[in-house]
């Protein structure tokens, strides 16, 4: 169950207490996130909203351990990584999270199969185990036949179902996206969507998702609203 | 090497820029090889000459003659095991552009003196035999694809007319950088047809049996020929090869100078290319963290494409420059000794992975200190 009550729950997979992050920019200072509490249990999907500016990115990026709070602590599966070192922090992303940006980043140079490898060069497998993990990663996400593809011959559906590949090949403890379908025409986004939705209906994965549409922000088991710098329930 | 498939694409997503670099680095090492090469020319005399070699020349200059009859006297002194001479011939071969050295020798000392130069024994034989007869190094034997038994005819404007030689032995030096372009030929031979300086030789090449008395054993000559009609000057052959090179200038001082700016250009370049192959991909760099890639090795990943642009320059152009040097001399023997040693390749490419990792230190620290957050945000 999703909680922003920050009360303690002993099953929860994140935890996030008093979560504050202030930004200075010039003589201004911006409260982006005050005093944020968040409990998220394994297998939910939970999306957040709200307007430009309000701080879902820089939530998804506390909670991902791309950057560190003003104040506050996020606890992933037991772990603070708030605590962490630069060092322990990439090792603890790599095992832990898999990112789907809007503009799917996808590195261009490097064939659809090259990307999804790319988080496996982290571990100690084998070629050819990493190789059986890409295959099966792709043909999950419905693309076995473009391995050889490079980004550029794919479309943007197709290029984001890359990059779900590559959040998942690792099978991470839990999903970030930062609006996923955002840059996507109707069609392709529910693909998308309804591909989030069965990795955690069938895979049991966790997901966090930052969007605007509201379309998609329905098929999460929970909307939260960001509004100034804390959240709000708005639906279940 | 997991990475390096990854390196690989990342060092040919602008081919054309990889291409120029690692031109631009071939380029410099050619220059570098040539340079070094030059420099071994230019004193290689200096380098393979012994320490328990004297020379002796006449004190007023080199081309003023000694007399033939110090060679017994040279003997007698303590300390010196042999005692040999040798007269320019000063001859030219066809025409003036194909030069290379003539000599006149002692055939009876000189191979003792001389061991590094390598002559079968019965082609020995056979030049003893001939008065006419000549030895002659490898490398001038391939340039004019001379054979043992030819007959070669040398225009001789120091001593007149036309002198013909039959060439009887082939010698080759024991190590590089033995000069291998001489040409010798019998005193006697020299000593019958001159029509004047009979009596008189070039110089002398004393040997001591200790090195450790060459600086005694040269003064104690210079002052046994002291006040004589021919006063001598006497060093050891490595000051005498040494002061020849110095007439040249100081080559050596020429060429760091030039081999130090090469090497900063190189830096320029090379530093520009992965400063520019940095900056394009900071959102990628974002992502390689994001991923999880660390600190270290984002790092790594930079100075990699750094370095193999660097090596591969520097092998391809150290590859170019000992090619150029196997395919012929090109200075027609003046520089006789015309070689490039596997330890000067080696140090090029030492100098091109210096280069690599000196250039690309900033961009992969650069890179190494990204914030995640700041990368993304440049998508």
């Amino acid at each position: 169950m999703v909680s922003i009550d920050g009360k303690e729950h002993s099953d929860s997979l994140i935890r996030v207490r008093n979560l504050n992050k202030v930004y200075r920019r010039g003589g201004e200072t911006i409260n982006v996130l005050q005093g944020l509490n968040l409990d998220v249990e394994k297998g939910e999907f939970v999306a957040f909203m709200g307007p430009s500016g309000s701080g879902k990115t820089t939530l998804l990026n506390l909670l991902g351990g791309l950057d560190t709070p003003t104040s506050g602590t996020v606890t992933v599966d037991g772990d603070e990584i708030t605590n962490m070192s630069g060092r322990n922090l990439a090792s603890w992303r790599a095992r832990h999270v898999g990112f789907i940006f809007q503009m799917y980043n996808l590195i261009p140079v490097l064939t659809a199969f090259q990307n999804v490898e790319l988080p496996l060069l982290l571990t100690k497998l084998s070629k050819a185990q990493r190789r059986q993990h890409v295959e099966t990663a792709l043909s999950l996400v419905g693309l076995p036949d473009r391995m050889k593809h490079y980004p550029r011959q794919l479309s943007g559906g197709q290029e984001q179902r890359v990059a779900i590949a590559r959040a998942i090949v690792t099978d991470p403890t839990f999903l970030l996206c930062d609006e996923p379908t955002g840059d996507l025409d109707r069609k392709a986004a529910e693909e998308i969507l309804d591909l989030l939705t069965e990795l955690e209906s069938n895979h049991g994965k966790t997901i966090l998702m930052v969007t605007h549409d509201p379309l998609a922000a329905e098929r999460a088991d929970m909307t939260l609203h960001l509004d100034k710098g804390a959240l709000v329930e708005a639906a279940s | 090497m997991k990475y390096l498939p990854f390196i690989f694409r990342n060092l040919f997503r602008k081919k054309t820029r990889t291409i120029l670099t690692i031109g631009s680095i071939a380029v410099a090492l050619f220059l570098f090889g040539l340079l070094v090469t030059i420099e071994t020319a230019l004193n290689a005399g200096v380098d393979v000459a012994g320490v328990d070699r004297l020379i002796v020349r006449n004190k007023i200059s080199l081309i003023m003659p000694l007399p033939v009859s110090y060679q017994e006297r040279l003997r007698q002194i303590d300390h010196v095991s042999e005692a040999t001479f040798a007269s320019w011939f000063g001859g030219t071969y066809q025409e003036p552009k194909n030069f290379f050295a003539q000599f006149a020798i002692d055939t009876e000392t000189y191979r003792t003196v001389f061991p590094e130069y390598q002559i079968p024994d019965d082609q020995w034989q056979a030049f003893l035999a001939d008065r006419e007869g000549a030895v002659v190094g490898r490398e001038t034997a391939d340039r004019f694809e001379w054979e043992i038994g030819d007959r070669i005819p040398l225009q001789a404007p120091i001593w007149g007319g036309t002198w013909e030689f039959n060439i009887r032995a082939i010698y080759e030096g024991t190590q590089a950088g033995h000069d291998e372009s001489l040409f010798f030929f019998q005193g006697k031979y020299l000593e019958e047809r001159r029509p004047w300086g009979k009596g008189m030789v070039g110089w002398y090449t004393v040997k001591v049996n200790d090195p450790d008395h060459s600086v005694a054993v040269s003064k104690t000559i210079d002052e046994r020929f002291a006040n004589s009609s021919y006063e001598t000057s006497t060093e050891t052959e490595k000051a005498f090869a040494a002061g020849f090179a110095k007439q040249i200038g100081n080559i050596r001082m020429l060429i760091l100078s030039i081999g130090a700016v090469v090497l900063f250009t190189l830096l320029l370049v090379t530093g520009n290319t992965m400063a520019m192959a940095v900056r394009e991909r900071v959102p990628e760099l974002g992502v390689l963290k994001t991923l999880g890639f660390g600190d270290r090795t984002v790092l790594s990943l930079v100075l990699a494409e750094s370095l193999i642009i660097a090596t591969v320059g520097g092998a391809l152009g150290v590859g170019l420059a000992k090619l150029f040097t196997l395919v012929g001399n090109p200075t027609g023997g003046i520089l006789p000794v015309f070689y490039l040693s596997t330890g000067e390749m080696l140090l090029g490419l030492g100098i091109a992975i210096f280069v690599g990792l000196a250039a690309g230190s900033i961009p992969a620290l650069t890179a190494m200190n990204l914030r995640i957050v700041d990368a993304l945000r440049r998508v």
